[in-house]
């Protein structure tokens, strides 16, 4: 690895690091602005052309705030918190690849923070770090309600980090049945999904060559048991138990404020906004999408993938946006119910289903050996 | 399927509620500082008091309206009008009026007790102040110019409407509904400022129009 090389990783990070920071500021706007609309109000738009800088000067506001430290907090934890909710929310951006990879003087650039080979199993492992962050501050706080909020996010966590990881399985399995071998890499699993479904069945080809690959389509279960889990994983309405402001006054931040405060924000946005693209990613088909080399300028094929990307990554957003403004909090035992009851074994029963499914198709019947 | 059913149904609600906000005429929300609504005709806002048109005052200091109002917030002194130059037509005038706006309560009794109308309410309702004793309004401020203006409390005021003092709520007695139905869309009630030249208010039909 050369000089060029070392560069270019550091301008990967330092992009990585750009697209989350700017997105959030953006996507805080967005979400208040759809949800204002879904409610029939104006929402913000006092703050530059409309209220686009409301974000900021938000952020502007908590930074000249007083970190206000309470008396009873356990102070190193308290403290350590949100920097332990904002690492892995940062960290958790980089597998995803968020653009097509190209060539620039000779050195191949990925658009991607870090092409890992275990990628999947790196994001169920940052989302359960984040958990961390949420109970060590409930717990620190040395007051009622955030400790509520902590307690209550260990267990949607546990709940639903399984149902999640159960889904991933089965498209990690899935996406093995095309190119050659299994991947973990969500780069390649991305790579998987181009072309459309013509490629599999070439007899059908006049429907599908206007279907495309994704994932969605073999594995529409795992995506809505995936969905409904990155839902309740960033703690988004209707599993917002943790920080349900009418019964715990913001759980588990409630006695931060200022900057402390302004971490947390960005932490839980950025996470959205990394579920959302994970999400896109493993199921609708990443960057992938039409580019037309070749008649489009090489520059604007070379961003098309990135477009598509963030087209898929904000339709997901923006069906998180409806469902908070649609549905009312779930209770706690509806919570469990529907993470233990529904959603594990429906993962796994689609899990087994799958895996006949490709078993079937990879080796034939088992009674009748190929 | 009782559930899902219900759940699709319900973001059809919000999905809808978004369009009719974002494409069709669903917000109602006005940009108030920036655009006004057009207010109602018998909006009760700020007082006025009146002059004829040839300049005298209206008020004969009678303290029929500190009688009516309930929430005792008038104040008025009479004073024989002075000999040679009287400053209304009748044998007194108010010399001294005065309404608390901290008390008011906008239900315009004063304006229905009055035999002369000389007290009547504009359409003007930003009235805020930084001081206690600014809301006490006195002839300064509550008495029309003899070219039928109205002062201003805070003339400066980029938001200022100076047109909302002179647009009265006079048409309350022809159409109450203990007046006569036959008032309506006859000129019987003498608006606010000016040559009391105003045109009648329109029928029920015509509103509804």
């Amino acid at each position: 690895m050369d000089g060029i090389d070392l560069l270019i990783v550091i301008a990967r990070v330092v992009v990585v690091f750009v697209i989350l920071l700017g997105t959030t500021v953006l996507n805080v706007w967005i979400e208040r602005k759809v949800l204002a609309k879904m409610q029939n109000r104006v929402g913000p738009n006092r703050a530059g052309p409309w209220g686009l800088l409301q974000t900021v000067a938000d952020g502007l506001k908590l930074f000249f705030k007083e970190s206000i430290t309470p008396r009873k907090v356990e102070y190193g934890i308290f403290v350590l918190a949100p920097f332990l909710a904002i690492i892995p929310a940062f960290l958790i951006f980089l597998v995803v690849p968020f653009g097509r990879p190209f060539t620039i003087g000779g050195h191949e650039v990925i658009l991607q923070g870090a092409d890992l080979n275990i990628g999947v199993l790196f994001i169920l492992a940052m989302s359960s770090l984040a958990v961390y962050a949420v109970v060590l501050a409930g717990w620190s706080s040395g007051s009622k309600y955030p400790l509520l909020g902590g307690v209550r996010a260990t267990a949607q966590a546990i709940s639903y980090e399984a149902a999640m990881g159960l889904a991933m399985v089965s498209v990690v399995m899935f996406s093995s049945t095309s190119g050659d071998g299994g991947t973990l890499s969500l780069a390649g699993i991305v790579e998987r999904q181009a072309g459309t479904f013509a490629d599999v069945f070439p007899n059908l080809s006049a429907i599908a060559q206007f279907i495309p690959r994704w994932n969605l389509i073999p594995q529409f279960v795992a995506f809505v048991i995936f969905f409904v889990a990155i839902t309740a994983e960033t703690n988004r309405s209707p599993f917002d138990l943790v920080e349900a402001e009418q019964e715990l006054v913001g759980g588990f931040h409630t006695e931060y404020g200022g900057m402390r405060f302004a971490m947390y924000q960005l932490a839980e946005y950025s996470n959205i906004f990394s579920m959302c693209a994970i999400c896109a990613s493993l199921f609708l088909g990443g960057w992938n999408g039409p580019t037309w080399d070749g008649s489009l300028p090489a520059f604007i094929s070379g961003v098309l993938p990135t477009f598509w990307l963030l087209v898929k990554t904000y339709a997901l957003f923006f069906v998180l946006i409806w469902l908070r403004a649609t549905l009312p909090r779930m209770r706690y035992d509806q919570l469990m119910q529907l993470g233990w009851k529904r959603l594990i074994p429906g993962a796994l029963v689609w899990l087994i289903l799958s895996t006949v499914v490709i078993g079937i198709r990879q080796f034939g019947l088992p009674w009748n050996p190929q | 399927m009782g559930a899902l059913g219900e759940f699709f149904k319900g973001l059809r609600v919000t999905g809808k509620v978004m369009v009719d906000t974002v494409v069709g005429d669903g917000l109602v929300t006005t940009q108030y500082p920036k655009e006004f609504r057009q207010k109602p005709q018998r909006f009760h806002g700020r007082h006025v008091l009146n002059r004829y048109p040839d300049g005298m005052e209206k008020c004969i200091g009678c303290e029929l309206c500190a009688g009516a109002c309930p929430a005792r917030c008038i104040y008025v002194r009479g004073l024989d009008n002075p000999p040679g130059q009287p400053v209304s037509p009748g044998e007194r005038f108010g010399f001294v009026y005065e309404i608390n706006m901290l008390r008011c309560i906008f239900c315009a009794l004063c304006v229905e007790a009055c035999p002369t109308e000389a007290i009547t309410m504009s359409s003007l309702f930003e009235m805020s102040t930084t001081n206690r004793d600014d809301a006490i309004y006195t002839k300064n401020e509550l008495l029309m110019r003899p070219d039928g203006s109205v002062p201003h409390m805070f003339p400066d005021d980029p938001l200022a409407q100076h047109s909302e003092l002179e647009t009265a709520d006079g048409w309350l007695r022809a159409t109450a509904p203990s007046g006569v139905a036959a008032y309506e869309g006859i000129k019987s009630w003498q608006g606010t400022p000016g040559s009391a030249n105003w045109d009648p208010e329109p029928t029920q039909d015509e509103i509804d129009q």
